[in-house]
């Protein structure tokens, strides 16, 4: 058994509303593993539970070969597991650049560092470089973040991600709000960190996920109800009835 | 591509200036320096040597905005409790004068050490909150001290106390001079701020501004935001004890009146005048404040009625303070 993220019977209940309702799943080292489900299915809640936003009301999570389920935000991106924002979550007023070097910065050393100028760090500054480099924004690097596109502020949310230097990264739709050649872009860059890192990808663009996608889940009202390769799941009639059906 | 990669990756090599230390905010702090700097002379010049003394009182002030800038401006935490470390400061001055100590750079250390221990107390309990509750709980603390020296009988209680003499410097009477008394608080002015610079644009800065702007990106990246909070309110804390010290010599009187939380208020509203986020703006921020206060009293007896209205029209009309007017008249970040 060596799935790197382990998920066993995870719940949360908001009242009366299971909005994750006994999700178990593993995601083996290496793998794209995407989310799809219709709006309203769970899937940020899922995410927020996975990144220690949420707390979970049971179940449990192993990360890496250890229990994270009641570990804070903070102590799972330490161990590895760093996510990104459905809703863009930059430092509007930081450099592209600083943006990356904080996240290097956050494992890199102590921080109660008080009388050397940050930006001036060249090794927080290389090493956010080359994740900069990875999504295709090293050309950006000294621009002011907020002024971005929003396509490229996708990609930094990414480049942030990696800079912490996760072993698996959550991704909560990194395609939302994009254009297609933005799109396509971002699909790309997924595809090139798939052979770097695990991913769990949530994502509404069904095109980007059977492109990109080892193993597909399909989760409905807080239920996994399918989890297989994409041709299967494609195939599956429960999915094609509860999602699929009524998009295509 | 990686042609590209390369040529930045030489970029980044070089120390990339940081935004929020640049060069605008450098000129404009060293031209508020220099022109206090050159006001003893000037005064004199003019025939109006008491003038001295009101600067004395600005550059006090200017010291302990600036403290309070770091946790309100860098630190997104309204403090409203902040006239407590002046409170502090300054009864470290008449409490050590009483034991026979009155070395000056021995009562700041004993202001120092006593401002951040209060700090870090109540900073950390302060900091389980958030928002309005923050400012409550922060509020409730500096209300606590304010009561803990009106009952400190000893000291004069609600009265306060007149100081015999101002504190001595290597065992002369050196601050009893005026002027000289000026320089020294303005040189602790000018390392405040250079201590400051450097402590926002470092590691540490990085993380508390980060926090400010994001705090969610932050905790997303690894970095649990309470200790750096509290760091910041202890040196704030800290600085603003030193404000004290040096206040309670400027009026060679302590009273529990240094610690209200109307002048806790005055503090916020200092920073907020001149540009929260912003060390020369905090420094402005006093300069302006207290500038109105002395040049309206003197013309009217309602001057409070007047004051109030200029805030209100310099808070709307010059969003980010006198930093963010200069900076949008002169270009730049000020």
């Amino acid at each position: 058994m060596s799935a790197l993220l382990s998920i066993r019977d995870l719940r949360k209940s908001y009242g009366a509303l299971k909005v994750t309702d006994g999700i178990s799943l593993d995601v083996p080292a290496g793998e794209l593993h995407a989310i799809i489900g219709p709006n309203g299915a769970g899937k940020t809640t899922f995410i927020h539970q996975l990144s220690g936003s949420l707390k979970s009301d049971s179940g449990a999570v192993h990360f890496d070969g250890a229990d994270i389920t009641r570990l804070s935000m903070v102590a799972r991106v330490k161990r590895g597991l760093a996510r990104s924002f459905q809703i863009t979550s930059i430092l509007d007023g930081f450099s592209v650049l600083e943006n990356v070097a904080t996240a290097v910065q956050a494992r890199s050393g102590s921080s109660f560092r008080f009388l050397t100028p940050a930006a001036s760090e060249t090794a927080l500054n290389a090493e956010a470089m080359e994740a900069l480099a990875r999504v295709n924004l090293a050309d950006r690097a000294h621009r002011q973040a907020g002024t971005l596109s929003h396509g490229e502020k996708r990609q930094l949310e990414i480049a942030i991600a990696l800079a912490t230097g996760a072993k698996m990264l959550l991704l909560d739709e990194p395609l939302a709000g994009t254009g297609h050649e933005e799109g396509a872009i971002l699909i790309d860059l997924m595809r090139q960190l798939k052979s770097t890192h695990t991913i769990m990808l949530i994502e509404h663009d069904m095109e980007a996920v059977f492109a990109l996608a080892d193993r597909v889940s399909v989760l409905v009202y807080g239920k996994l109800i399918a989890t297989g390769d994409p041709a299967a799941v494609r195939a599956d009639p429960a999915v094609r009835a509860a999602y699929l059906g009524e998009d295509a | 591509m990686s042609e590209t990669t390369l040529t930045s990756a030489a970029d980044a090599a070089s120390p990339a200036r940081p935004r929020l230390a640049g060069r605008g905010a450098l000129i404009g702090g060293i031209v508020l320096l220099a022109l206090f700097a050159v006001l003893p002379p000037a005064a004199t010049a003019m025939g109006d040597p008491f003038l001295v003394v009101t600067a004395t009182r600005i550059v006090i002030f200017a010291i302990a905005a600036l403290s309070l800038d770091l946790v309100l401006g860098y630190g997104a935490m309204v403090s409203f409790g902040h006239a407590a470390f002046l409170g502090f400061g300054a009864y470290a001055v008449v409490i050590l004068a009483a034991a026979g100590i009155d070395d000056l750079l021995l009562q700041s250390l004993a202001a120092i050490a006593g401002s951040a221990l209060f700090a870090l107390v109540t900073g950390a309990i302060s900091l389980r909150t958030k928002g309005v509750y923050f400012i409550m709980i922060t509020l409730a603390f500096g209300q606590m001290a304010y009561f803990f020296f009106v009952s400190l009988s000893a000291f004069g209680g609600d009265d306060g106390r007149t100081l015999q003499h101002r504190s001595t410097l290597f065992g002369a009477p050196l601050i009893e001079n005026d002027v000289t008394f000026y320089y020294i608080a303005l040189a602790v002015l000018a390392a405040a701020f250079v201590l400051l610079r450097t402590v926002v644009a470092s590691r540490f800065g990085r993380v508390l501004r980060g926090t400010r702007d994001n705090r969610v990106r932050m905790q997303a990246i690894g970095f649990a935001p309470f200790g750096y909070q509290l760091t910041a309110y202890v040196i704030a804390g800290a600085l603003c004890g030193l404000a004290g010290v040096l206040l309670a010599n400027q009026t060679e009187f302590v009273s529990p009146a240094f610690m209200t939380w109307q002048r806790s208020g005055e503090l916020i509203v200092m920073v907020v005048l001149g540009g929260m986020g912003t060390l020369t703006g905090a420094i402005a921020g006093a300069v302006g404040f207290l500038v109105l206060e002395e040049v309206l009293s003197g013309l009217t007896e309602h001057w409070h009625i007047v004051f109030g209205a200029i805030i209100v029209l310099l808070v709307l009309y010059t969003r980010g303070g006198i930093a963010g007017l200069f900076s949008r008249l002169f270009g730049g970040r000020a």
